[in-house]
């Protein structure tokens, strides 16, 4: 009996790619079901106004409308979608599913058409006749701050929703003492998560058993169960969520949005399965939005380039109301505001902002990009005034490899790293000395050419629970349950909610190397409420972090309880019993059995041990005890055309440390993915509304999405501090390549207009905004 | 209106209103939900067929306009014991994650390969310039379809 080879660790390929490249998956799109009807929104064409008129009488009459609906049928009957995340002292007004005689954004949705199919439900939609009383809109979160501004919420006085100062008494003393200091204002513009499957919803009520299935495209299906049950006022085993083939998530899809309650509640008054899938123009103008920060950023330094103080006040755009963990974000940015680097203190102040806009919530990095992208900038302005190189300030800067657990200015502790060594890495892999020379022979011959560099850390492995809310009544832990079949087949059913993560595989991975079994003898179950009892999600690199310990534990229980077997089955004392790989054998001895001669003794009546109840399975949730702090080092070259100002990226290099690894392949996945959105908020991405509230970037034709000719090959390596906070001793990686590579690309854009004497640039960084800047540079010298 | 259209190698009859995008009826009436609508404005890819061996975005079209062709999806590309080399190639390299837009990305490339059996990386990104990935970066979609390149050019 060989003990099989370890599989964590491995490039094993996908378990999730046949159904997938073969088109046999099921997305929530994708469900059909006996006289199943097609719900369609109308939505506010304003962002600001009171409806005076909504007839829905036309619409009504056409064949195959069913129902119209309006705020005045959900009255008293089904509530707000709760915000899990209000602040201590914010002002929030509940936000109903349909608007209750104001719009505050445009794309809200005012009705809802239910009509036999999807083609006549849109027709439908179209033909609702809505009047509304447009009002001045406020748009900019700045401009909402201002006296006079235009108030999203009349009755709430204010946009300002809640003002977050966290002083540090320190600060002011070392600002005092500094040898200098540097001042600036840093736009971090609101983007779109843009899965590629938008928001869906397929909704059952069930006369028979009363039961309500839903499934829909989410992150945390079991959060949409309670979610659904308290907006329905309907008991939470009445309900269960599925949440199928999910295309992509980006944070977009943690938050209940008020389709997610409505459609249930349509089809339990109309006991008929109904259907709604979001247009691509729906997900840009009606599903939450991420970043949209304006920060002023001071930092104190001395004389040797140690950063001493930070010192900010961050504008964080809320939108037209709460989302579900909206007013949460922004206070990440100050939590990671001191970043990888020893600084001393740290003092904040955080306004959250409403504006006729659609609320943002979590996106990929949610709070950490901001926040990293804030200290790189400052560390580049602070070696740009002493005339320091930006990695040997970075350098003099970092926290020391031996200082871990690090206790931050901000309150965050760091569990583990090497910052250094992770810096060496990328030093020598992307050549720096000799990039730097290649970039100054560039310039010589009159091109403009650039290097950035960006070091980072993040907080990953989401939560611990203490940091969740009512009335969220859930935790941030994660739950696997284990159910071995006699044959020794394994089904791990696990609270984690993949959507393109890979879990299916590297869960497979874990469990058939702790029992010995072929990675085809275990099978991962996610994203369905009635199997997977209880559960959290997929959110905030914790899949595997908490996901995975939970599996972990859950296998460890039941390799306890086999020993056990094991022991009597071999006729000794369990103390005696060795296992390695599912091969269980007596100390000394030559009697071997596998794990499944264990698991089919677990299960048959002859061999049932005194003591033991039949049957092998385990139920295991992991709390973790505090958050992951996964590290890296990003350095790119850039050139820009000086004629038409066209920015080529020309290599970018990452080195990141997120300690162990279950599966190389997907980590890269992760990582590729990761760089490449970060890189997509720095070149090209940007939501915009004009100063009515109008979204002009409705489509893909106006929202820039990163294509596949903008980039280079991504240049990847890694270094490996294990977390000491789980037993895998990983990190979390889903959202750490978002982290640096978008101030490590704008860092080696002011690099290359350096010479011009540009100091300064907003992102996105496209043509036209490089184009006046080379522009403006040469009229000022002129 | 009376269409026949030729799809995954069999003839299908059908009387369907004109509007009906392509799309949807291959989604809706034919079951086939492998081709995905990402954005139903022709700039995602997402819902990647070739009609008539070319790679064509199915919500761009209505299915009138498919009268009398071959339409090939997702579906029909290759079997579960023998994939397509493009199939091969996005399983071997990691070439998806959410698997949203693999089909038309399946689809785009195949088409590519069709033409041109040795692309090299840029011709390959400018190839899949009409499709979009949110999840892998395309570093690995290139790799998959470089992968593929292997499978048909050594297959030959």
């Amino acid at each position: 009996m060989a003990i099989k080879p370890v599989m964590v660790g491995e490039r094993i390929k996908r378990r999730e790619d046949p159904r997938l490249i073969r088109g046999m998956a099921t997305y929530t799109d994708d469900v059909k079901l006996h006289g199943m009807l097609h719900a369609a929104f109308v939505r506010s064409d304003y962002a600001a106004g009171r409806i005076s008129r909504i007839d829905a009488t036309r619409a009504k009459q056409l064949p195959g409308v069913v129902a119209v609906f309006t705020f005045d049928d959900l009255r008293g009957k089904v509530g707000p979608a709760p915000c899990t995340a209000i602040l201590p002292g914010m002002k929030h007004v509940p936000h109903p599913l349909l608007a209750d005689g104001d719009v505050r954004y445009a794309g809200q949705p005012v009705a809802v058409v239910v009509a036999k199919d999807k083609y006549i439900a849109r027709d439908a939609a179209l033909a609702v006749e809505v009047e509304i009383d447009s009002r001045a809109a406020v748009v900019d979160p700045e401009a909402a701050l201002a006296p006079g501004a235009p108030l999203v919420y009349e009755q709430l006085g204010t946009n300002l929703a809640v003002h977050l100062p966290i002083p540090n008494p320190d600060t002011e003393r070392l600002f005092a003492e500094a040898h200098g200091t540097v001042s600036l204002r840093l736009v971090n513009q609101r983007v779109a998560p843009v899965p590629m499957e938008g928001r869906a919803v397929v909704a059952h009520w069930e006369d028979g058993p009363q039961k309500l299935t839903v499934w829909t495209s989410t992150q945390t299906p079991h959060g949409c169960k309670q979610q659904i049950a308290i907006c329905l006022g309907l008991p939470e085993l009445r309900i269960r969520v599925i949440a199928p083939e999910v295309g992509g998530g980006f944070g977009q899809k943690i938050p209940n949005y008020g389709e997610e309650c409505l459609l249930p509640w349509i089809s339990r008054k109309l006991r008929k399965p109904v259907k709604w899938a979001e247009t691509r123009t729906e997900n840009l103008a009606a599903s939450a939005h991420g970043r949209g920060h304006v920060s002023q950023v001071e930092a104190a330094y001395a004389r040797d380039g140690k950063i001493l103080a930070l010192r900010g006040k961050t504008i964080a755009e809320l939108g037209a109301f709460a989302s579900m963990l909206g007013p949460a974000i922004p206070t990440f940015t100050h939590l990671l505001a001191p970043g990888p680097y020893t600084i001393k203190a740290v003092s904040w102040e955080i306004q959250i902002v409403y504006t006729n806009t659609m609320a943002t919530d979590a996106y990929r990095g949610a709070g950490r990009p901001e926040a990293a992208y804030n200290i790189e900038r400052v560390m580049d302005a602070v070696a740009a005034k002493l005339g320091l190189d930006r990695v040997e300030l970075r350098k003099r800067n970092l926290i020391p490899a031996g200082s871990f657990p690090y206790s931050s200015p901000t309150g965050a502790v760091y569990d583990s790293g090497n910052y250094q060594a992770c810096l060496e890495k990328a030093l020598a892999k992307f050549d720096y000395a000799g990039t730097l020379a290649a970039r100054d022979r560039a310039r010589a011959e009159g091109k403009l050419a650039g290097v950035g560099v960006a070091t980072f850390t993040e907080i990953c492995g989401l939560g611990p629970s203490t940091g969740t809310a009512p009335p969220a009544r859930a935790g941030t832990w994660e739950s696997a349950e284990l159910r071995v079949e006699p044959t020794g087949a394994v089904t791990v059913m696990t609270g984690a909610s993949p959507h393109g993560q890979g879990q299916e595989t590297a869960f497979a991975q874990m469990v058939g190397d702790a029992f010995g079994i072929d990675i085809e003898s275990v099978n991962v179950v996610h994203g369905d409420t009635d199997v997977v009892t209880h559960g959290v999600g997929t959110f905030g690199s914790r899949g595997l972090v908490v996901g995975g310990t939970a599996v972990h534990m859950a296998a460890q229980k039941i390799l306890a309880k086999a020993k056990r077997i094991a022991a009597h089955l071999l006729d000794t004392t369990e103390e005696r019993v060795n296992v390695e790989g599912g091969v269980f054998s007596v100390v000394g001895g030559a009697r071997k059995l596998s794990f499944a001669d264990v698991a089919s003794a677990a299960h048959t009546w002859g061999v049932a041990i005194p003591g033991e109840e039949p049957g092998l399975d385990a139920v295991a949730r992991f709390e973790p005890s505090g958050t992951t702090f996964p590290f890296g080092a990003h350095f790119c070259s850039v050139s820009i055309d000086r004629d038409t100002g066209e920015l080529t990226l020309e290599r970018f290099v990452s080195v990141d440390d997120v300690g162990n690894i279950i599966n190389p392949m997907l980590a890269d996945g992760q990582r590729l993915g990761g760089i490449i959105q970060g890189l997509g908020q720095a070149l090209c991405e940007e939501v915009r509304y004009d100063e009515s509230g109008q979204l002009m970037t409705g489509t893909f034709m106006d929202y820039a999405m990163p294509r596949a000719a903008m980039f280079p090959r991504i240049e990847l390596d890694s270094t490996c501090t294990p977390s000491p906070l789980n037993p895998l001793g990983a990190k979390g990686i889903g959202e750490l390549g978002t982290i640096g590579s978008t101030p490590c690309v704008v860092s080696a854009v002011l690099d290359a207009l350096a010479p011009l004497g540009v100091t300064h640039v907003d992102m996105p960084l496209r043509s036209e905004r490089l184009w006046r800047l080379i522009q403006g540079a040469g009229a000022s010298r002129a | 209106m009376k269409i026949r259209v030729n799809v995954n190698g069999e003839a299908v009859d059908a009387d369907i209103a004109p509007r009906t995008l392509l799309v949807h009826w291959l989604r809706e009436d034919l079951g086939l939900t492998g081709t995905h609508i990402g954005c139903e404005t022709s700039l995602c890819g997402a819902c990647t067929v070739h009609v008539d061996g070319k790679a064509v975005k199915s919500c761009a079209l209505l299915a009138v306009q498919a009268d009398g062709c071959d339409v090939r999806t997702i579906e029909g590309l290759g079997e579960a014991d023998a994939l397509h080399p493009v199939q091969t190639g996005f399983w071997e390299e990691h070439g998806l994650q959410c698997g949203y837009c693999t089909p038309g990305m399946i689809m785009a490339s195949a088409a590519l390969l069709a033409q041109n059996q040795s692309p090299s990386d840029a011709q390959i990104r400018h190839a899949l310039e009409g499709n979009i990935c949110r999840c892998t970066g395309y570093q690995q979609i290139v790799n998959a379809v470089q992968h593929a390149a292997r499978i048909v050019r050594e297959g030959k």
